[in-house]
């Protein structure tokens, strides 16, 4: 089975040099795109071959590219590499074990819609990929493959490392914008897309770093293989984690359409001794929970969104029979609530209220009434209600969790207020998990 | 970094010389707005208000525009910290497999609560988001350092050495 | 036009307008927070949403936000979808849970965006059942309350403050729902233009900090139409009185004035109202007197050799009935020497050369502005904030381009970034408008004026050029000239700030010169040189948009009724003309030295004043005839931009005060 983007990662995760990266054919798509493409042919190639962004939204982006203006000025590269949504941890390993493939695939991009700056806008905890993205650089700066006249062409590019400083709301690639302009990362109005008007106004791309890792071997190996490559119409490989109560966590590349069940049994072990699959984030954190029924579906945007969830990311998160639903939910919305951005009502005021009845809930303060004001809450802070799509992905796990795991809510209301009001206590009746793990 | 009246120098010239070295990266100066509050806090570990002023005297904002940039940002340090942070992911899959356990030791051996300073002025404990490494959960930062699969007993390794070293 | 259909009803409409304001124009209610008629919108709030259908198939819809939907032929959308209302009400009850039930004791309550909104939705019951955020409020300076608990993070007074009047002191910090919204340390607000953030914020987290120190309810207060003294702008103002005290000033809304913005003086300028300082009996020599005594006598004075000085702080009214008592011959301008020269050579140019007044809305539209000699944000400081916005319209054609709207804020400033129309600025100090303009000159008078007249040369040679003008100012001179000459609607503003009249002629050149250049202004082939055109060519020649700006709120007034100064006053009393002079809201010590002043005094034999303040001038009055202010009397003004506009009393005068036209006209 061919895996193009983690091949040359090596075992034991040192950074693959340029001459080794050069050696395995690196290098080559792009000498091929500058050489022997014209830039529309460069995106006509990468239309072709259907990729589709990694980052969560799944856009095409041959599409994407073709929406940047042709006429001749100042436009940009901009490569989200602010992984930060909880569960999630593929580019780490792509810019720590291969970053020349990077740093390829953005100069292709670079070519393609006529780019001569790109910056790389890394969340600042990564402090390894930092340094190897930097060494890479250079190298790629001391081997004239950055700078003018790259591989002989009419072509100029310098990349930037940009490092941020925290905040999940950056991967929003226009709250990105703000950032890498300075300012406070507020997401933008769209329209304007960034294609047209995106970092300091300019025409900009802006892509997930796997998204762009893609890029040098469609260019190589060409659209047909590329599409190939995949087990279903999303084409290519993907990187696909699982992390929670599983033998072997870990992150595998392998052909989009993969079924999750190879996925959670064959990669990473199934579950591990003594807990049972009640469920599962497909995609991190703002994806809607899926259930053990689900689990023959195949891990590509379309076969989740019609299952109710998404693709996202494509790094699961398992819940365990031993886990409470109501407690991974309150921890994913306490996430959300901190790192809303504040600029909307829905999710700046109305997050905190989910985590209020959540933490009510728990308590033993809950009220009937309040499951349906959940609902509400999700309801309100869904698509198109909300500036941009923090809210809505912080809605999926609770919509989905009130939808599959209402009876773990229930659980924690108090049977009559009455009770409460004498004084005695709520006896929460435990999980099947809880109970092994109590002993009991 | 005192001049001789004990007078604290809002940015050194070796600062601000990064400064302008990152400022020089970008169409704009301001662009390099967190980049040199980044600066300031690798020499001095936090961003006080005097040393926010002068970076923003340097970078043509005003104090209370940088200040709200900031403010935004969780890794840019308006009080003081230690002199290395502990920041422990306490994001989904890390919570799942016991990170409030880690937490709770680490603040039992530090004696220190989050948002908190030893007396010794050696570490300080915050949460932080999810640090990619939920493969190897839970996890947790110290400085640049990333410590995976934590227990209690590699908590205590791991804080031995970095009590001892740098 | 747009045919679009809203419940049900059909409506035409203009095209290209936000969807919000469209309602808001045909009179539907729909709630709003962060839009802002002048600042557009930025779809924050999430309060103004409404059901949209794609076709006339469409029977589900979507939810959309009105203020960022442009408006389109077609366009269906309903208010009243309860989908719509339900979102709308919960809305305001986000927006509640962290906000204080202090109502009774918030000093918006009763003229509270917040609570009209509320109100409007329906929302009534609050189902939160969780603590409230609290902030800690800081000192702002002596205008303006913080009270930031009562937030609702609408974003409006940093928008409004900073990037509408370019203040920098006032911004957000930190994140999620702790947004905080102030300075970056306690400490008085800079910004010439910060009591706006009264009427900005829609809640009571800015409130008139001189209106706390005599509160009262919004329906306590009786209210007139008025018109601000304290420049020649003429910006439109509601005073604000109860119980003989005036309690507040706030906006009045002129869409060719002021708009929705008021600067600082003009709205807390109010205190001497209700001073101490202020002549509440009339008097001669110094002893109370009755009103009748008071205007007995004054008749008595008034039948002799009698001069009258005007006042170019007082009514057309005012100075029209002194000249009726005292005849037109004996009537003064009462101007200093040299403002009466300069307000000359202004209505010169206004009468005779081609060229237009524009009004401040017009100014907020220029695309090119040279500013002659004035430091606006003092002389005319509503005026200066237009021209803030006028240096916006690069941008916003930028945008336009890009086919982003207008109103769409954010987006327009996201994609322009920095870009602004030219505004070049000369000027003998620095002034607040030098931060956005394309290049400033700083020089004496006569300087300035050099440079004027060689941009009007580079946009036509047969203006007179200036010899010997040194390389680079003669570069400046000549990139002013491109900047205007490329201009659609280019704007020169001068005035009398630098008392100069070679600075008001260079302006005048240059409006020349811009007008003979345009062929589509048809300027004769033949056109005369730089000499005051004759009326045939004005008539031919499109006019050019330049602005004067005067000192007082009604200097051209006056100006148009009399030209002579109080030097004329002087030599007429010394050559014996007259005996007796009375001053009409006039501190002569502010229009000639003082020992001229002493010596014209001096040589008066009554001297009768009637004023509302006391003053240098006052205090040596025979007979002193106290008058009201702006406040409590009526009268019209004539602006700088020549609107003669009315304004009517609020209260009347205090003690035995009268309307100044009054008491000559008794």
């Amino acid at each position: 089975m061919d895996k193009p983007l983690t091949r040359n990662i090596k075992p034991d995760l040192a950074p693959v040099t340029l001459a080794e990266y050069r050696r395995s054919g690196g290098y080559e798509g792009l000498k091929k795109a500058v050489t022997a493409m014209a830039p529309a042919e460069a995106v006509a190639t990468v239309k072709e071959a259907n990729l589709r962004g990694r980052g969560g939204a799944g856009f095409p982006t041959g599409v994407k590219w073709s929406l940047v203006p042709q006429a001749a000025g100042q436009k940009y590269v901009v490569v989200n590499a602010d992984e930060m949504e909880p569960g999630t941890f593929k580019d780490r390993l792509l810019m720590e074990g291969d970053p020349h493939q990077l740093i390829e695939g953005i100069a292709i991009a670079a070519y393609a819609i006529g780019a001569d700056t790109a910056y790389i806008f890394l969340r600042g905890e990564y402090t390894l990929a930092a340094r190897r993205l930097e060494q890479a650089l250079q190298e790629a700066r001391d081997a004239s493959l950055l700078g003018r006249n790259i591989l002989g062409a009419e072509f100029h590019l310098d990349i930037h490392l940009h490092t941020s400083a925290g905040r999940y709301i950056c991967g929003e690639e226009t709250a990105l914008l703000n950032s890498l302009e300075g300012k406070r990362a507020n997401p933008r109005t769209k329209p304007p897309y960034p294609q047209t008007s995106g970092l300091w106004g300019r025409p900009t791309v802006v892509n997930n770093v796997e998204t762009v890792c893609n890029v040098p071997h469609i260019l190589r190996e060409g659209a047909d293989w590329y599409r190939g490559l995949s087990r279903s119409q999303d084409a290519g490989t993907k990187l696909f984690g699982v992390s929670g109560r599983v033998k072997k966590p870990g992150l595998w590349e392998l052909p989009m359409g993969t079924p999750i069940r190879e996925l959670i049994e064959d990669c990473a072990g199934g579950m591990q001794e003594g807990y049972t699959l009640r469920g599962f984030l497909p995609g991190g954190a703002s994806t809607d929970f899926l259930l053990p029924e689900h689990l023959d579906l195949a891990m590509d945007f379309d076969s989740l969104q019609r299952a109710g969830s998404r693709l996202g990311t494509g790094t699961m998160i398992v819940l365990d029979d031993a886990t409470c639903p109501v407690r991974i939910v309150l921890n994913l919305e306490r996430f959300f609530t901190q790192e809303s951005c504040g600029w909307c009502t829905p999710c700046r005021d109305g997050l905190p209220w989910v985590v209020e009845i959540l933490e009510g809930i728990l308590a033993g303060r809950g009220r009937p009434e309040d499951l349906d004001r959940l609902e509400k809450l999700a309801w309100l802070m869904g698509p198109g209600h909300t500036f941009c799509a923090l809210a809505p992905g912080a809605a999926e796990p609770l919509q989905s969790a009130l939808k599959y795991f209402r009876e773990d809510f229930e659980r924690y209301l108090p049977v009559s207020p009455a009770l409460s009001l004498r004084g005695e206590e709520h006896r929460v009746p435990l999980l099947e998990g809880e109970r092994r793990a109590a002993g009991g | 970094m005192d001049d001789k009246n004990n007078k604290p120098i809002p940015l050194t010239e070796s600062e601000a010389a990064e400064i302008r070295a990152a400022a020089s990266h970008y169409p704009d100066p301001s662009a390099a707005s967190i980049e040199a509050l980044k600066i300031v806090q690798k020499h001095r570990r936090w961003v006080s208000d005097n040393n926010l002023q002068a970076v923003a005297e340097l970078l043509g904002l005003s104090a209370a525009e940088l200040d709200g940039i900031a403010t935004f940002y969780n890794l840019i340090y308006r009080k003081p910290v230690g002199e290395k942070v502990i920041h422990y992911c306490d994001s989904v899959s890390c919570w799942m497999l016991g990170a409030e356990r880690i937490r709770e030791h680490i603040s039992k051996r530090l004696g220190i609560g989050l948002g908190e300073t030893t007396a010794d002025g050696r570490f300080t404990l915050l949460p932080i988001v999810c640090l990619g490494a939920c493969d190897r959960a839970p996890a947790m930062m110290i400085g640049d350092e990333l410590y995976g699969d934590l227990d209690e007993a590699s908590v205590d390794a791991i804080l031995t050495r970095e009590d001892r070293h740098g | 036009m747009a045919k679009i259909t809203l419940d049900g009803q059909v409506y035409d409409v203009d095209a290209g307008e936000n969807l919000l304001k469209t309602c808001l124009s045909l009179g539907l209610d729909l709630p709003y927070f962060c839009w802002h008629p002048a600042l557009g919108s930025v779809g924050a709030c999430r309060q103004c949403a409404v059901v949209q259908y794609k076709d006339a198939s469409d029977s589900k819809g979507r939810l959309v936000m009105a203020c960022m939907t442009p408006v389109t032929d077609g366009l269906r959308a309903e208010l009243e979808a309860p989908e719509a209302r339900e979102f709308r009400a919960s809305v305001i009850e986000f927006l509640m849970t962290s906000h204080p039930h202090d109502c009774p004791v918030c000093e918006e309550g009763g003229e509270c965006h917040l609570q009209d909104m509320t109100v409007m939705t329906g929302h009534t019951v609050r189902h939160y059942r969780g603590r409230k955020r609290t902030h800690r409020n800081q000192y702002l300076g002596p205008f303006l309350n913080h009270e930031m608990n009562r937030c609702i993070a609408c974003y409006r007074c940093v928008r409004y403050y900073r990037d509408y009047a370019g203040g920098q002191d006032l911004d957000v910090f930190a994140i999620r729902n702790d947004v905080y919204f102030g300075r970056f340390e306690d400490g008085v607000l800079e910004n010439e233009f910060s009591g706006n953030l009264a009427e900005v914020c829609p809640t009571g987290v800015f409130t008139d900090k001189t209106f706390s120190a005599h509160y009262v309810r919004k329906w306590d207060l009786r209210y007139a139409p008025s018109v601000c003294a304290h420049c020649a702008v003429g910006c439109n103002t509601s005073p604000g009185e109860r119980l003989g005290v005036l309690r507040r000033i706030i906006n009045r809304y002129h869409g060719e004035v002021n708009g929705y913005f008021l600067c600082d003086r003009g709205r807390f300028g109010y205190g001497f109202v209700n001073g101490e300082e202020r002549i509440r009996q009339p008097s001669l020599r110094g002893e109370p007197v009755s009103i009748e005594a008071a205007v007995a006598h004054l008749a008595g004075l008034a039948s002799g050799r009698t001069i009258g000085i005007g006042s170019p702080r007082a009514s057309l009214e005012a100075n029209f009935a002194l000249r009726a008592l005292v005849g037109a011959e004996n009537f003064y301008a009462g101007l200093s020497r040299a403002e009466a020269e300069l307000v000359a050579a202004i209505l010169d140019v206004l009468r005779r050369w081609p060229i237009r007044l524009p009004t401040v809305r017009e100014v907020e539209r220029a695309d090119a502005v040279l500013v002659l000699g004035e430091d606006a944000t003092s002389t005319a400081p509503r005026l200066a904030l237009a021209l803030r916005q006028a240096v916006r319209n690069q941008a916003l054609e930028l945008a336009q381009e890009l086919k982003i709207p207008g109103w769409l804020d954010a987006a327009v400033r996201e994609a322009a970034q920095g870009a602004k129309s030219p505004l070049f600025l000369a000027s003998p100090a620095a002034t607040r408008l030098d931060e956005v303009a394309e290049a400033v000159y700083r020089g004496a008078p006569e300087d300035i004026a050099r440079l004027g007249f060689a941009v009007a040369h580079c946009l036509s040679p047969e203006a007179p050029g200036v010899p010997d003008l040194a390389g680079e100012d003669a570069r400046l001179a000549e990139t002013i000239a491109a900047a205007l000459a490329s201009a659609r609607r280019p704007l020169i503003v001068s005035g009398t700030g630098c008392q100069s009249l070679e600075i008001i002629q260079a302006a005048a050149n240059v409006a020349l010169a811009l007008a003979k250049r345009n062929p589509e202004r048809s300027a004769p082939a033949d056109a005369p040189d730089q000499s005051p055109p004759s009326a045939g060519l004005t008539e031919t020649m499109k006019p050019v948009d330049l602005c004067y700006l005067v000192p007082e709120c009604n200097t051209l007034g006056l100006a148009l009724m009399d030209g002579r100064s109080v030097g004329d006053v002087f030599a007429a009393v010394q050559e014996g003309a007259a005996d007796t002079v009375v001053v009409l809201e006039n501190d002569l010590y502010r229009r000639a030295d003082a020992v001229a002043v002493d010596h014209f005094l001096g040589q008066v034999k009554h001297l009768a004043v009637i004023e509302h303040t006391f003053n240098a001038t006052a205090e040596q009055a025979e007979l002193l005839l106290p008058s009201g202010t702006f406040a409590e009397t009526e009268g019209t003004l004539v602006s700088l931009e020549g609107r003669a506009q009315r304004f009517y009393s609020v209260m009347p005068p205090a003690g035995e005060a009268r309307d100044n036209w009054r008491w000559p006209a008794a």
